[in-house]
């Protein structure tokens, strides 16, 4: 048998599917057995690999040529070329134009500890998330080892206060802390949860993580088991994640397998078993207490604290939760040392934070950067800045619980204090780039639309104030908002935000009210002269041609109403009260003569 | 034959409830119980729920109150095709809301109806982790990306037509 | 041991122990926190954050009926900020909730509207869309009425925790949560017990019961009927509270009186049938104990815990007293022996029972309990309701002279005044059954061990050197975990008694409103109208059923003897098992259920 000499990579993320993956699969696989070099060659699935508009993405290693849009009518000639000539096709491969293109390139060095920007993601499309043995080629289970050989309980749970880790869930308590309190605790019982209900609309972190290397979440949970004192540990996933669930469930057998799970893990006494439980859509889930709830079978309402679940959490037992993000840091830090996680970022927030990167700019996907990275960086020297020669508006960050920045916040350094003190949060890590043709107040209105759906309906301010809030600013974007309105939302938000029971109400009301601070002349706008600036709210704008009509009659054609008159060849007339506004005749209008006023 | 088939998926789902009553606290299993129920039958039965209660001892009325409150059970039948809207933020920003109206429209439902046909069931759903082909839709299972209205409507008389050739 | 630590309340420091919500320290001090989903005798729900307080140094409010105390804590009650916050929140709970106060059955004993009255919110500022359902009238006792609902949760968690019953849940979620049962079920046919503890928690009108006072008004004006009443033990410790008295006052010449001037032409006492239900159940007791019958036998004069054996202990039936409940033996005896000694026709007899108890509107239309074609009873009302109508009625309840109940049907031993009281069916039985066995006089005959609101109660006594064990719960949640023990050892008790509610009948679904800043079932108040009936058992020099010298008339001209088949006939009944058959859950749970 031929020795394996190139190992392909191929993304099955869901944009990349989209963009036929699988047919490229199949294509290559044919390609090769054509070619007589199929045995020299293994193919992998990677799990998102981040650059979702520029998929599918294939990488064939060594060399870490990045293909991207590679189609299968490219596959001779890369078959050819790169594989049979060994040189790789330059107009395929991406170029190293973008920050992240410089992540694959150390993803490849043997020494990849050492410059780190992607900790959490270092094996995303490094490895195959259903070989262990790829997994265990990059160190892995190696921390584990370390820990259940070398270290207590409580040095592992130094070794993570050391290195400043906070909770990548959004709030950023400090990890080493709660693994304190959870170790601290005296009980028959103790549960470790790996929380990845993600739920934030816009955000994909935790998905690709486990999709792309589910072993590294699952050692970081063993570990945690171990420094705690906990004898099992649970998955909370979100049923809409099937590949990331098959994906978990597969590394959780093969683990198993390798005597990583179970009794006796490695020869010592500790055993530990890690079980997946699967949401069913909820997003309140996402807040401890109700994942909690939900995990023992119940509504997933959140209930008071204290007792916090590291006192009294799953079944009462004490119960250490963190997130996907959190717990793929762990194997790290074990490794490579606190002290080393801790230097990399700023002074009160360590390590990276991995953003999913969307709306309105050119590069779109999973990106991770140390702290202290500023949102400029981000927006224009990873995401490559905004399409279509449109303007920067805002940022926002922390999905339906954080807030929008604007132009003048670009500069400020990605770290929990630095976003909380420009207004908005650090959030899962959600991460949306809007330029001046959305409006912030119908953005803001779409967030509070989103908390108020999944409002668990417990605490009275959350369950009717945001419902309230919704109405004022559903009156607003439809051009009935009235004098005072936005004081009313001002004075909800703030009561909602210091009198609900749990995070997701006090956390609602920041998009409103950081899109009132930052862009409170269009919501005045909006109230006083019943207008939209950005010509969205389609109750504020009417569309009328110009004179650069030429009567093609296309926009005829489309209308679903029938609301566009004229004769072949002269200028088209909408009417007005016909029209609904759907905007379609807009888009298919090829010589820019219909106007939104 | 369908009380055959019926028979069969309520042995399935019983052995499942068997294998869940061995583990520990086997109550808090419900979830995953009413996720195999759905599994099975599309939707959540009434009749399947009393089952469900009398096997596992949970009191219906917390089932219930499980059942409404995870937006991902149907409590009615769904229709042959899942229609699913993404409107995490990034679809939204790129327009998502107007897809949404379009496929409101096209198929005469509002969102967790079904056509009368039977055909589509129309959802919302959180983000699909699609934002770099913004806006999306997921029709059982798979992903529909960058759409527009046209190519929307596009996709569902696709879908239509392959009902009409299965029915032919 | 609790240590003492210093806490500070609007800048003045107290001292108080340690181990303690800020809601229990404040109370304590003199504070009292505005409130609506607490309640000491449920689980902490923390929904309502009506009890929000500023702490020093805490970002957010906290609520205060759950966040603990701890040593130099600087606490808030009423800063302008928090007064707004909580003013804002009674108004969201307004804004969602109809505008009917003068035309609602709660108004003026509306936890709700006396919170907003006490925030002083005078404006509206966040109207918008009010959630809308239909009302539920299925049930014959219990009205659900999902529009008044403010999801405080009371009902739920007493439906759940206290009763055990699990009929209701919060379904859906967000604006849209409903509280239900299962399926949306109507009421009526769901496994509700009609037990109406939803209604006494209820901080407003969601839950009612099915209001009877008006076709009441109207028959009363029939002349062509003889208006028959009979009014429970319970009702009459229970009723002054309506007319603002503390509770514990037996207001039973009052309510006598009172009955006159409604109109009824006899009023009788359902303490009278409750010597008569002694009479047959200690009798069937002794002949179950003698002749091995089935053991334990367990009471059946509570409607609710009928309902609830009937749906979750159907393996029990046959442990189950055949005897009816007083107020259905009371109904029986009306209609026959009562009607032939005054020479009238049934038919023409309006029977109308006063019942501290909303599952007795249900009892009185079950159709095991008919006899000759009619029904024992045909209006239950509760203490409320006849609250209600004597105020109405413009009657001066606490003035008017009081009056005696008519015979043959309204002079009763102490043992029937007890009934109300949880233990006292046991205790009357007891002090019958020995003397009908043994023969001789029973000295001690009040039973401290089965006296008061310890959940479930032993007893043990001996009746010619045999040892007789007894069990007394009340509520059905303490019924629920007797019952386990039986079903596990079933010859551990001979004789069982069960009641609904808490307390027993004094604590019963029908019972008047908490007054201001009162808790609904408060412990103290429960104690207290109990008091008031065993007062009335040690001031009556016959304090046995058997001594009861109409009962003696009643067997002499009627029945012949307890057990007798004219009894069977008139005082006995049957049950079935009522299919779906309810979930009794498992025990060991998760916190959120």
């Amino acid at each position: 048998m031929e020795d394996v000499q190139y190992k392909m990579m191929l993304c099955d993320g869901v944009s990349c599917i989209h963009n036929q993956s699988k047919e490229l699969q199949s294509a290559i696989e044919s390609e090769l057995d054509k070619s007589g070099i199929r045995d020299a060659v293994s193919i992998h699935l990677s799990g998102c690999l981040g650059m979702c508009n520029k998929g599918p993405i294939l990488i064939v290693n060594p060399g870490y040529t990045i293909y991207g849009g590679v189609g299968s009518e490219d596959v001779p000639e890369i078959v050819q070329s790169h594989l049979v000539e060994g040189k790789p096709v330059a107009r395929l491969v991406i170029e190293e134009d973008h920050l992240y293109n410089r992540f694959f390139r150390i993803f490849g060095d043997v020494d990849f500890f050492g410059k780190q920007m992607r900790i959490t993601l270092r094996n995303c499309g490094v490895i195959d998330p259903e070989n262990i043995d790829d997994y265990l080629s990059v160190r892995g289970y190696e921390a584990l080892a370390k820990v259940l050989c070398d270290m207590t309980p409580e040095q592992v749970v130094a070794e993570v206060k050391k290195s400043g880790l906070r909770g990548r869930g959004g709030a950023g308590f400090p990890t080493g802390l709660k693994w304190g309190f959870t170790a601290a605790q005296k009980a028959d019982e103790k549960y470790v949860i790996c929380n990845a209900d993600e739920g934030d609309p816009g955000a994909f972190m935790d998905r690709s993580a486990i999709e792309g290397d589910p072993h590294t979440v699952i050692e970081g949970i063993i570990i945690g088991g171990y420094a705690v004192g906990a004898t099992k540990g649970i998955v909370y996933i979100r049923a809409e994640y099937p590949l990331a669930i098959k994906r978990l469930e597969k590394a959780i057998e093969d683990a198993r397998e390798h005597g990583f799970l179970g009794k006796d893990i490695l020869g010592t006494d500790f055993s530990f078993d890690v079980e997946i439980r699967l949401g069913a859509g909820a997003f309140v889930c996402g807040e401890e207490t109700a994942l909690i709830h939900s995990i023992e079978g119940a509504r997933g309402m959140p209930r008071p604290r204290p007792p916090y679940p590291s006192v009294s959490g799953l079944f009462g037992k004490p119960t250490l939760i963190n997130n996907v993000e959190t717990w793929a840091n762990i194997p790290v830090i074990i490794l490579d040392g606190g002290e080393w996680l801790s230097s990399i970022g700023t002074e009160t927030s360590k390590g990276t934070k991995v953003f999913a990167l969307a709306g309105k700019v050119h590069n779109t996907g999973l990106v991770e950067v140390p702290m202290g990275t500023t949102l400029r960086e981000i927006v224009y020297d990873i995401g490559g800045g905004i399409p279509n020669g449109k303007k920067f508006k805002a940022v926002q960050t922390g999905g339906p619980s954080g807030g929008c920045l604007p132009e003048e916040y670009l500069d400020t350094q990605i770290d929990y204090e630095s976003l909380a003190k420009a207004g908005s949060i650090m959030g899962s890590g959600g991460m949306i780039v809007i330029d001046e043709e959305s409006c912030m107040v119908s953005l803001a209105r779409f967030f509070i639309e989103f908390t108020q759906d999944e409002s668990c309906g417990k605490c009275t301010p959350c369950r009717e104030g945001t419902k309230r809030m919704l109405e004022i600013l559903t009156r607003i974007v439809e051009g009935k908002g009235k004098a005072g309105d936005i004081e009313k939302l001002e004075r909800l938000g703030s009561m909602i935000k210091k009198s609900s029971l749990c995070g997701l109400g006090q956390s609602a009301p920041n998009p409103v009210l950081s899109t009132i601070k930052n862009f409170r002349e269009e919501y005045e706008e909006h109230i006083e002269q019943k207008k939209c600036r950005a010509g969205q709210c389609v109750a504020l704008l009417s569309y009328v041609v110009n004179d650069e009509c030429v009567g093609c009659g296309a926009c005829k054609r489309i209308c679903p109403t029938g609301a566009i008159e004229g004769t072949r060849k002269e200028k088209h007339l909408i009417l007005d009260e016909k029209c609904i506004r759907c905007g379609q005749c807009y888009d298919v209008c090829k010589f820019e003569a219909i106007n939104k006023v | 034959m369908t009380q055959i088939v019926n028979e069969d998926k309520k042995n399935e789902l019983y052995a499942f409830m068997d294998e869940v009553s061995q583990e520990r606290r086997s109550n808090s299993y419900l979830i995953a119980v009413l996720h195999k129920v759905q599994q099975l039958y599309g939707y959540l039965p009434q009749e399947v729920m009393d089952q469900v209660a009398e096997k596992m001892e949970i009191p219906t009325s917390h089932i219930w109150g499980v059942a409404t409150f995870y937006h991902y059970f149907n409590l009615k039948p769904i229709g042959k095709n899942i229609v699913s809207v993404c409107m995490g933020t990034a679809c939204y920003v790129k327009g998502a809301d107007k897809m949404l109206l379009t496929l409101k429209k096209e198929l005469g439902i509002e969102i967790g109806e079904t056509t009368e046909d039977k055909l589509f069931t129309l959802q919302e759903a959180r983000c699909l982790g699609a934002c770099g082909i913004a806006p999306v839709m997921m029709i059982n299972g798979k992903i529909y990306g960058e759409l527009d209205s046209k190519k929307t409507v596009d996709i569902i008389n696709q879908y239509r037509k392959a009902a009409q050739t299965d029915i032919e | 041991m609790a240590e003492e630590i210093t806490i500070s309340i609007n800048t003045k420091e107290y001292k108080v122990a340690s181990d303690q919500t800020i809601m229990q320290a404040a109370d304590k001090l003199g504070f009292h926190i505005p409130r609506l989903c607490y309640h000491p005798k449920l689980s902490i729900e923390g929904a309502c954050r009506v009890c929000i307080v500023q702490v020093e140094g805490m970002q957010n409010y906290v609520a205060s009926c759950s966040y603990p105390i701890s040593d130099g804590m600087k606490i808030h009650t009423n800063t302008q900020d928090l007064r707004r916050a909580r003013r804002d929140i009674i108004e969201l709970i307004l804004d969602n909730h109809p505008l009917d106060c003068h035309t609602c059955e709660r108004d003026a004993n509306c936890e709700l509207q006396r919170l907003a009255a006490s925030m002083g919110i005078h404006a509206r500022h966040f109207e918008g869309e009010k959630k809308h359902y239909e009302k539920d009238l299925s049930s014959d006792a219990v009205i659900r009425d999902p529009d008044k609902c403010i999801l405080c949760g009371r009902c739920v968690r007493m439906c759940s925790e206290i009763q055990q019953v699990h009929n209701l849940t919060q379904a859906y979620r967000g604006f849209s949560t409903v509280v239900m049962p299962a399926y949306n079920m109507p009421m009526g046919e769901s496994v509700c017990t009609a037990c109406g503890q939803c209604i006494n928690v209820c901080p407003t009108a969601a839950f009612l019961e099915k209001n009877y006072t008006q076709d009441l008004f109207e028959k009363l004006n029939d002349p062509d009927t003889v208006k028959v009443v009979q009014f429970a033990p319970s009702v009459r410790a229970a009723i002054g509270e309506a007319f603002g008295l503390a509770p514990g006052r037996n207001m039973e010449g009052e309510l006598v009186a009172s009955f006159r001037k409604l109109g009824f032409d006899y009023v009788f006492d359902t303490q009278f049938a409750a010597d008569l239900t002694i009479m047959e159940e200690a009798s069937e007791f002794l002949e179950r104990f003698q002749n091995n019958g089935k053991l334990p036998m367990i009471t059946s004069c509570s409607s609710a815990w009928m309902k609830c054996m009937e749906q979750f202990y159907p393996d029990l039936i046959d442990n189950i007293s055949t005897c009816k409940s007083p107020m259905s033996m009371q109904g029986a005896i009306t209609k026959s022996y009562f009607a032939k000694k005054i020479g009238v026709d049934p038919k023409k007899i309006l029977s109308v029972a006063v019942m501290c108890c909303t599952a007795k509107k249900y009892e009185a239309s079950r159709p095991e309990l008919i006899v000759d074609g009619m029904r024992g009873v045909d209006i239950v009302v509760t203490t409320r309701e006849i609250a209600w109508m004597i105020k109405s009625a413009g009657i001066d309840f606490l003035n008017i002279e009081h009056e005696e109940a008519d015979h043959p049907l309204g002079m009763s031993s102490g043992a029937g005044a007890i009934f109300g009281a949880t233990g006292g069916v046991m205790e009357a039985a007891i002090r019958t059954a020995y003397e009908l066995y043994t023969g001789q006089t029973l000295v001690d005959i009040e039973i401290e061990d089965i006296r008061g609101l310890q959940g479930v109660k032993e007893g043990r006594l001996e009746i010619d050197g045999q040892e007789i064990r007894v069990a007394v719960a009340h509520g059905l949640g303490n019924a629920n975990n007797l019952l386990e023990t039986v079903r596990k050892d079933p010859t551990r008790y001979h004789f069982i008694e069960i009641m609904g509610c808490p307390g027993g009948c004094v604590g019963g679904g029908g019972q008047p409103y908490a007054q201001v800043n009162a808790i609904p079932l408060d412990d103290v108040a429960l104690k207290k109208r109990a008091e008031a009936l065993y007062d009335l058992d040690r001031s009556k020099t016959i304090r046995r059923s058997h001594e009861n010298p109409d009962i003696q008339k009643l067997y002499k001209e009627f029945l012949q003897r307890p057990l007798s088949a004219v009894s069977h006939k008139y005082l006995h009944t049957h049950y079935k098992a009522k299919m779906p058959v309810g979930i009794v859950p498992k025990t060991e749970r998760g916190s959120g259920v």
